[in-house]
């Protein structure tokens, strides 16, 4: 199933839905404008990249984060979790986490943004819990028999973010550096980083 | 309700379709449902789990059928009709030729966040005693509700280990059908892979699912 399908019928079929709450004074256009923009443009994955940085430069913080992820996302001030209450989960050499929603779609909007399309997929959710080495193997990752996979299924209202281990060969770099390396992918648990 | 969306463990549907520098939204069409649904959801008529059962509703040849954007529109025109807000002859009428009357003033962006910071989390205050506690064994109730549920198909029955508790949280089956919070502990709870899935399964995977007290009873 692509997301393309159908494009014209439903722009009119929304446009027309949309005219009609406004008429009934239920929505705001311009509200529904700031909506899009602050999702298109302002939440996304590198909100949970700089958390992540945060966590790789700072152990104190790295230990806060695993045990209070809600509270040390929001104390970072440039994350809100809007409520939400999230759980990370960190990757070692012998645990790699992965992250799925096999009953819906539920994803850690705060930190990451809106999910790419393959995570909302029928495959992905068919399959992230039953072979996440298949899976992992469709993203290019291929890890050793030796290395626990541990799949985190979202069916509440808690979001898991994980915390990726940091590549080698980055002492050098400061924390903003550090934030550019740190893929979506890697926060939901279908990459491992360079060295990860 | 042993529902298309259960999809934990299916086969069939193919290659993950991994796409490479992706937009937020394939088309406008699509923010502007997320935008509708965030907006309409802040004015308390309903829930996110009202909103999942209504999508869980849905014909499953529609369901499969439909794209996530398409789920959303479909749950949030069903939710206007079933809380008397939009009627479907509204809907189905032109722009043009409708008589409708404004209801009042719409929420502003900042009422629109405001609620969300509030209303979002899905943790209550409440000091209910936990049934469970980390370490403990469990097994998942071999429970079929007709109604709205969040224990997958693939746990039920089967044996696993209280990983955390994650507090005190609003039960979805009953909240979904405007029945109640029903409040109770909601645990992390680990399975490991052969237990649900078998000995092909790598000894060493887990699955994590989170599970409230009304999924879980004491294993033989």
């Amino acid at each position: 199933m692509t997301e393309h399908s159908h494009l014209s019928d439903m722009e009119l079929r929304v446009r027309s839905l949309e005219s009609l709450l406004t008429d009934k004074g239920l929505v705001d256009p311009a509200a529904l404008d700031a909506i899009v923009d602050t999702y298109e443009n302002k939440v996304g994955p590198r909100n949970g990249a700089r958390v992540v940085a945060r966590a790789w430069v700072d152990g104190d913080y790295k230990q806060w984060l695993l045990r209070d992820a809600t509270a040390a996302i929001n104390s970072l001030g440039y994350v809100s979790t809007q409520g939400a209450d999230i759980v990370v989960l960190e990757n070692t050499d012998a645990v790699h986490n992965l992250t799925v929603c096999t009953l819906c779609s539920c994803y850690p909007w705060a930190v990451l943004g809106l999910p790419p399309a393959w995570y909302k997929s029928f495959p992905y959710r068919a399959r992230a819990v039953k072979d996440p080495r298949g899976v992992l193997a469709e993203f290019g990752q291929i890890l050793d028999d030796d290395v626990e996979v541990r799949v985190w299924d979202s069916t509440a209202e808690v979001r898991y973010l994980v915390l990726p281990q940091r590549p080698a060969g980055t002492d050098g770099l400061n924390e903003d550096e550090l934030a550019g390396l740190v893929t979506r992918n890697s926060m939901i648990g279908t990459e491992r980083l360079a060295g990860d | 309700m042993d529902g298309i969306h259960d999809m934990g463990g299916m086969d069939g549907f193919g290659a993950i379709p991994i796409e490479h520098d992706e937009p937020v939204f394939h088309a406008p069409w699509e923010g502007r449902v997320w935008a509708l649904n965030t907006a309409l959801g802040a004015l308390g008529k309903w829930n996110i789990d009202a909103g999942r059962y209504t999508i869980e509703l849905m014909d499953p040849a529609l369901y499969l059928s439909s794209t996530y954007y398409q789920r959303w529109l479909f749950r949030t025109e069903n939710m206007l009709v079933e809380h008397d807000m939009v009627s479907r002859e509204e809907m189905e009428t032109p722009p043009g030729e409708r008589r409708v009357t404004s209801q009042g003033a719409p929420l502003t962006i900042a009422e629109i966040l405001a609620n969300r910071r509030e209303e979002r989390s899905a943790r209550v205050d409440e000091d209910i005693p936990a049934r469970f506690q980390a370490g403990d064994p469990i097994r998942a109730r071999n429970i079929h509700p007709k109604g709205h549920t969040r224990i997958p198909r693939y746990v039920r029955g089967r044996k696993g280990v209280i990983d955390r508790d994650h507090g005190v949280f609003i039960f979805p089956d009953t909240n979904a059908v405007f029945a109640g919070k029903t409040p109770q502990h909601l645990y992390s709870v680990q399975f490991t892979a052969r237990e649900i899935w078998g000995e092909e399964a790598a000894a060493n995977d887990k699955v994590y699912v989170d599970m409230w007290d009304d999924y879980l009873e004491v294993p033989n």
